[in-house]
């Protein structure tokens, strides 16, 4: 075993000799080492936090025709430091009534819900915290303890429009949850598995994105829902309801929420990444070859991951900065109307299909899949239309005066 | 003692003291929350015994769902204890005793079953225990039955739902 080959496993085994070697039991190294581990993890995912920072500020710059930051240091660079300095001296406030100690969880919590994801995430095929056998439910319970941050927040503010951005953020992420949950099935029909892990070794031929196009587009729904970006940032639509949950925090406080939400949307572009786009693995079958072997190496993955989960999050960032915000009911009516008998519909179909078509050689059954879920979109897209031909006409005979066009 | 054994120790007296809390303390709010460390606390027993899907799933149900309906009826109302002066009943020390009773007749129980004291047998690590427990829940042989029921029921708690909450157009 080599640092090239297995750089954790390597880096721990070492710090374990050397923990041994000044005399500690082996049992406590061992404790000892886990601790490091989660620690370098978690320090990892902040670090990579203040980069966030940097890039969402740079193309939400470019979306709306700005240069964004580039004063500090080249390319900006610098600014997230700065952003961090002015947070952290910044007047910390408590409101009077605020119920203190919910109060001062709440962010802590938020940000926790998110940097837990990274336990299960596969940076490589052996760099990642640890392979849950339920890894998909675990990504689902995480979002369940963000809500409550999210309630936790909104109440102990006692605002009443944080309070009025914590209901409204409550029935969206439960809501949203549910086409999240179905669709998060279709992978683990398809790859027999709900481990992240194992789903990523079933997408080393093909990736689940063109086995099953229209599951990555709701879970990217759905995702997006479960953060509360626009189009759905109706718990901080600023133009109602001033900044919604986190209005009474300020100084870093708020800055656990900011980062929270960043890392969060990066984490949900790694599971898209990990979902359907063969996270760190998924070259087609490249790396079976010996001039491609390189691409086994665990750094070389974890580039390639990064690389996927990046465009994955600037995908986020594209909706986020092009959409306008949808009103509640609007957002409620295409959860329950739409999304979720359509993801229902796509599930029972991806069991049947993958069923009948598993026997099959790989491309075959690639493209019975890709044909089903452009079929099953044509449909959608077409019934949709339908009835909304049938609303206008049905406007039209009601209004006095027909409208000339 | 072991590092498990600690970890369960400390886990139980969170559950513990979490559990008194909820029936304690005196904004409603803050009880449910004391609720929510106790079920996050059953779900970290659960992941001790290594039942990593119930230990997730107690956290997407109860948590998840049966919590926050709990957090968000309770923002809903106004009525909390703290109008009251007092939370107990002139009889609490009678069920206080026969709590203790039935702890001491339960742990009494447990002792008498034999070999208690030994140590579980490790779990095969060969075998997926999700998918074996799947593949129970869908056998005839295992449990397909109540499963079956239990989806009738809800399904027909679905449709009840949907009837009572929908507009009547006739009237």
């Amino acid at each position: 075993m080599s640092f090239w080959n297995d750089p954790i496993n390597f880096l721990a085994d070492w710090l374990n000799g050397v923990l041994t070697g000044w005399g500690l039991p082996a049992g406590w190294a061992t404790v000892l080492v886990y601790l490091v581990g989660i620690t370098v993890l978690v320090v990892f995912a902040m670090v990579l936090d203040i980069g966030l920072v940097w890039v969402e500020r740079k193309v939400v710059a470019r979306f709306q025709d700005r240069l964004g930051p580039n004063r500090l240091g080249p390319f900006g660079l610098i600014q997230p430091f700065a952003d961090i300095i002015k947070m952290v001296i910044k007047e910390d406030i408590t409101p009077a009534g605020a119920d203190k100690v919910l109060y001062n969880i709440a962010p802590v919590l938020s940000a926790a819900s998110v940097i837990m994801l990274w336990a299960i995430l596969p940076l490589a095929a052996n760099i990642y915290g640890v392979d849950l056998n339920v890894g998909l439910l675990y990504v689902v319970a995480m979002g369940a303890l963000g809500t409550l941050a999210v309630i936790m927040a909104g109440w102990a503010s006692n605002n009443k429009y944080a309070l009025l951005g914590a209901f409204r953020m409550v029935a969206n992420m439960v809501a949203y949850e549910i086409p999240m949950v179905i669709v998060l099935l279709i992978p683990t029909i398809l790859a027999g598995t709900m481990s992240v892990i194992g789903i990523t070794e079933a997408q080393r031929d093909i990736w689940f994105a063109l086995l099953s196009p229209l599951g990555l587009i709701i879970f990217m729904i759905s995702a997006i829902a479960e953060l509360g970006r626009s189009p759905f940032d109706l718990n901080e639509a600023e133009s109602e309801i001033v900044a919604g949950f986190h209005i009474e925090y300020t100084g870093m406080k708020f800055g656990w929420f900011y980062a929270g939400e960043l890392l969060h949307a990066f984490t949900f572009g790694g599971f898209a990444a990990i979902l359907f786009f063969g996270g760190y693995a998924g070259f087609f079958g490249l790396e079976k070859l010996p001039a491609f072997a390189w691409l086994n190496l665990p750094l070389v993955q974890a580039f390639f991951f990064i690389l996927k989960a990046m465009l994955g999050y600037w995908v986020i960032m594209w909706v986020k900065y092009s959409m306008p915000r949808i009103r509640i009911d609007h957002m409620l009516a295409f959860n329950w109307k739409f999304l979720v008998p359509l993801s229902l519909i796509l599930l029972a179909a991806t069991a049947i299909l993958h069923k009948i078509l598993v026997v099959l050689p790989t491309w075959q059954y690639a493209l019975g899949m890709f044909v089903a879920n452009i079929v099953i979109i044509t449909a959608t897209i077409e019934i949709l239309r339908s009835y909304g031909r049938r609303q206008r006409l049905a406007e039209q005979r009601l209004s006095p005066q027909p409208v000339e066009n | 003692m072991t590092a498990e054994q600690i970890f369960f120790l400390l886990t139980a007296a969170v559950i513990l003291i979490a559990a008194l809390m909820v029936v304690t303390v005196r904004k409603l709010l803050h009880a449910a929350l004391w609720l929510v460390l106790v079920l996050f606390g059953v779900a970290v027993l659960y992941a001790i015994l290594q039942a990593n899907f119930l230990a997730v799933v107690q956290l997407v149900v109860y948590i998840g769902a049966i919590a926050i309906l709990f957090i968000f009826a309770d923002m809903l109302t106004r009525r909390d204890l703290r109008d009251r002066p007092g939370q107990t009943r002139f009889n609490w020390w009678v069920a206080a005793l026969l709590g203790l009773a039935i702890f001491v007749g339960l742990l009494s129980a447990l002792l008498s079953v034999p070999n208690v004291n030994r140590t579980p047998a490790a779990l095969p690590t060969d075998t997926d225990l999700v998918a074996a427990l799947g593949t129970a829940l869908v056998s005839p042989q295992g449990y397909v039955l109540p499963f079956e029921v239990a989806s009738v029921l809800l399904l027909a708690a679905l449709i009840g739902a949907v009837y009572l909450a929908g507009v009547n157009k006739k009237s």
